[in-house]
């Protein structure tokens, strides 16, 4: 290869970067960041993107560059030239990607494990989905859900615990982290707030958890983002954030209902 | 190869045409008549075993339509069919222990258009019947999509009901995974596999028949579940969504036990050929590459396959037999579900991608005029992509709720097969590097392939992250993430396949101008229809809805009018597919001046292929070597010695 085609594809492949690049900041993509969850996850989402745009850059100003530079004319019957391969180059496109990989690997694997802890303070909330509605609960202090159970509903019979209050929608304290565990009725649900990021499926016979440190007081779309059924579109409901005092106020105003199911 | 050579010798002894029955004995005779009464004689025999069983047995009510129409509609019935059509008729005279009529090969070449509807043995006529019947459950499924934009144009439900919207979007990806990408890649390898290899036919003709007449069953059982009313669990079917779903989703598990028959069998007999029939001299490395993807995807589909088959028979047992494989009141599991089913489902992306990759080797070398760069490293990936592809399903399950150590692993396998993947993409534009390229339309599906599985396998390297996977999972990011690689990736090496191999097929050229504005008209409208899709995915419009949020409606129109666009796209091919077919000129034997064996005969080929199997000396893409060949055919056997035994000198 030519020093002078070198040159010619970095170029290229500085406009293809700068291409992407605007696209990555000018579109908005990410919704509102309201949780340390979401900042930790916006920080894997940006740093992929960053590689992304890089190898991009380069697939592509080589594939435009080849394909304008190297076009046959109309009468050319002639054939290129007989290169077979280049093992140096060979072992540089496998090790390379390969260093990228491992890169990104790492820091998913650490955000990952940072996103699942919960501190002592957590507080705990069951989430329990069935077609085609979300209901939260919160234990009485004492009760603890653990791994296969969970304190507030009969799984079995969908009925909601004495002593624990429910609610239609989701209430958080700002700042401090809540350890969810959901569950379904039914069918497979999945609890989604794209404000948070975080997601986790609501499993009939299991418990599944998830951690969620809202940043932000305010109001965010609740929704299901499993197909769940013919109400699928339509199981959605709200996560309100509030101060931590305005939280307890709310918590203690809530009745515990009997026997909802 | 011996055998092969004198069976072909033998084919003149045979040649006398078939006895003509004639009167109320046409009933009798293989074909369409005895297969419709058969399909009447065992559907109802079908019902009667069901009925009966259940009076002996004292079940009320005795008539259970559920169990019936499984039975005797989606069982019995299809088998009276193949019987009737006369799949079985060899091997059950030879089981039964009469004569058996020796293969006079009249079965062989379609003379009239009718002989494409009866049972024919000829790999090619195979191969035909396998593609006319892909696209046509193609354009079926194109259609489906519309109406799935239709009514996602504006944010309101204002088009469809919520089931029959459920019904459309799952029947969409069903007819466009088992009935399009999976046999539509079937079919062009069974038409020029055989011949690339220089084998006369596949090793099991008649296994071959057999599985192309399973697809029409599985499509008509996709097709007609609308009318019961259809399966609206989403293609993957999860339980237990999918066990309390409409009587439909039966005709969905049955139709995957027909398809998934057909693809074990297909591949199977790609093993036994490519392993037993090469040509003297192809050695496995001297196979064009598309025979190596072919080997690795049948490997693939043979271990992966009896998975799906027994995912969909768990979901009809817990509905119609009342098993609780996935009901948790009775001790099931519905993540046990997931985990099967991905288990295959996971290998099938490459299923559906292998091939593909093969096809654009083929084209990219064939129209750059130059060797594959890194021939051995391009099959060694693929190989890497078949082991790795095992060790990945369950990162479709990163937020289903399994055992979460297992997430990291998992993460780790499916990061890594970027690299194998990395490598073809690197080969393929070092193909392109100073070469003499020809933009003709196989060559622009080939790159455009190239390009837009680029972008699908970046935003899988998001998906493959866990936490960005966690935030963007069920969402239109994955909806685009999916039609970057099935439709970018798999749909565009199908199409640049049908143009490349079109003169070869019917002998004809395609219109080159058309062929070209079929391209540029999908390429774009397929952009402006999926780029948006990765933007409201991440904002969180999830997947599967009939109705959103108004913040996302800007967008939505967008997507649907360009995907009106793309789905007039298709005219132009179909258009140009049958009036080319029908009044194209004439094409040569080699219109790409490629090397590999199916250009060296006539287009279309001679019944059997070659009038002496062929003698292979040398690698298939020896673009701009002087001197080189790939092989010598046609009796040229002094030289052909020469040349082997000068090789084994050397």
């Amino acid at each position: 290869m030519r020093a002078g085609s070198l040159i010619k594809v970095l170029l290229v492949s500085l406009v293809f970067a700068a291409l992407a690049t605007a696209v990555a900041i000018f579109i908005p993509w990410l919704p509102e960041q309201s949780s340390k969850e979401a900042e930790r996850i916006d920080f894997v989402f940006w740093f992929v993107t960053a590689i992304c745009i890089a190898i991009f850059a380069v697939v592509a100003a080589i594939s435009v560059y080849s394909l304008f530079k190297f076009r046959a004319r109309p009468d050319d019957d002639s054939d290129g030239p007989p290169i077979h391969g280049h093992t140096g180059i060979e072992i540089a496109w496998t090790a390379i990607p390969l260093v990228l990989v491992v890169a990104m690997i790492a820091v998913s694997s650490v955000v990952l494990v940072r996103n699942d802890r919960v501190p002592d303070n957590a507080l705990r909330v069951e989430v329990w989905g069935q077609q085609f509605a979300w209901t939260f609960l919160y234990p009485p202090a004492g009760k603890v859900p653990g791994e296969d159970k969970m304190a507030c509903v009969e799984r079995d019979a969908g009925r909601i615990v004495d002593g624990c209050k429910a609610s239609p929608n989701l209430q958080l304290p700002v700042d401090r982290s809540t350890r969810l565990y959901l569950s379904a009725r039914d069918v497979i649900h999945s609890f989604w707030v794209p404000e948070f990021r975080q997601k986790q499926d609501a499993v009939p016979g299991i418990t599944t958890e998830i951690t969620i440190t809202p940043t932000k007081t305010g109001s965010y779309r609740l929704i299901c983002t499993e197909l769940c059924g013919l109400g699928h579109a339509l199981m959605r409901t709200r996560a309100i954030v509030t101060s931590a005092a305005d939280f307890e106020r709310w918590l203690s105003s809530r009745t515990t209902p009997g026997g909802m199911s | 190869m011996t055998t092969v050579q004198d069976h072909t010798e033998e084919h003149d002894v045979h040649a006398a045409p078939p006895r003509r029955r004639t009167g109320l004995w046409r009933l009798l005779a293989p074909g369409w008549l005895r297969a419709i009464w058969m399909t009447a004689l065992f559907g109802a025999l079908g019902v009667g075993l069901v009925v009966g069983l259940r009076a002996t047995a004292g079940w009320r009510p005795i008539i259970d339509w559920e169990p019936i129409i499984t039975a005797a509609f989606l069982t019995a019935a299809p088998l009276g069919f193949l019987a009737g059509l006369g799949a079985f008729d060899y091997w059950l005279r030879w089981a039964f222990g009469f004569p058996t009529q020796p293969e006079d090969h009249s079965g062989h070449g379609a003379k009239r258009w009718t002989d494409y509807f009866r049972i024919n043995t000829d790999h090619k006529v195979i191969g035909i019947q396998y593609v006319v019947t892909t696209v046509f459950f193609f354009l079926a499924g194109g259609m489906l999509a519309m109406l799935v934009r239709a009514e996602l144009a504006r944010p309101e439900a204002d088009f469809v009901d919520s089931q029959t919207y459920n019904e459309l979007f799952t029947a969409h990806a069903a007819l466009m995974i088992f009935l399009f990408v999976i046999p539509a890649f079937a079919g062009l390898a069974n038409y020029v596999l055989p011949i690339m290899i220089g084998a006369p036919d596949m090793a099991f003709p008649r296994l071959n028949a057999l599985s192309y007449w399973l697809l029409p069953i599985a499509g008509t059982m996709m097709l007609t579940s609308f009318f019961f009313p259809g399966f609206g669990a989403g293609w993957t079917n999860y339980a237990p969504l999918s066990v309390d779903q409409p009587f439909g989703n039966v005709f969905f598990s049955m139709a995957v036990q027909w398809a998934g028959a057909s693809s074990i069998m297909t591949a199977l007999n790609f093993l036994v050929t490519i392993i037993t029939m090469r040509a003297p001299g192809m050695t496995f490395w001297r196979m064009p590459l598309l025979v190596w993807a072919n080997f690795t995807t049948s490997l693939l589909v043979v271990i992966a396959t009896p998975f799906i088959a027994g995912s969909q028979f768990f979901v009809m047992f817990d509905r119609v037999m009342h098993t609780h494989f996935f009901e948790v009141v009775n001790g099931g599991y519905p993540l046990g579900y997931q985990h099967i089913f991905w288990f295959y489902s996971h290998p099938a992306v490459y299923i559906m991608m292998l091939p593909g990759f093969g096809i654009a080797s083929e084209v990219i070398s064939t129209m750059s005029r130059k060797p594959i760069f890194g021939y051995r490293l391009m099959a060694l990936s693929l190989v890497a992509i078949l082991i790795l592809g095992f060790s990945v399903w369950a990162h479709h399950m990163f937020v289903a709720g399994m055992a979460p150590w297992l997430r990291i692993p998992m993460m780790i396998t499916t990061l890594l097969i970027a690299v194998p993947t990395g490598i073809k993409v690197f080969s393929w534009l070092a193909t392109t590097w100073e070469g003499r390229i020809n933009f003709a339309t196989p060559m622009l599906w080939a790159m455009g392939f190239v390009s837009m599985f680029v972008i699908g396998g970046l935003s899988g390297i998001f998906l493959g992250a866990v936490p960005i996977d966690i935030a963007t999972s069920d969402t239109y990011f994955v909806v685009a993430h999916i039609h970057y690689v099935l439709l970018g990736g798999s749909l565009f090496t199908i199409f640049a396949g049908f143009y490349y191999w079109f003169p070869k097929m019917t002998g004809r050229m395609y219109n080159e101008m058309l062929g070209k504005v079929h391209f540029w008209m999908t390429f774009v409208a397929f952009n402006a229809t999926f780029f948006p899709m990765h933007i409201i995915g991440v904002q969180g419009q999830p997947r599967r809805v009939y109705t959103y949020e108004d913040q996302f409606s800007n967008w939505n129109i967008f997507i649907s009018i360009s995907s009106f666009v793309l789905g007039a796209s298709f005219i132009v091919f179909v258009y140009n597919m049958v009036v080319s077919w029908a009044r194209g000129p004439r094409a040569p034997a080699n219109p790409w001046r490629a090397n590999t064996l199916e250009w060296q005969v006539s287009s279309p080929p001679p019944t059997f292929n070659f009038d002496e199997i062929p003698q292979v000396v040398g690698n298939p893409y020896e673009y701009g070597v002087p001197g080189a060949k790939h092989a010598i055919l046609n009796g040229d056997r002094e030289a052909a010695t020469e040349t082997a035994t000068e090789e084994v000198r050397r």
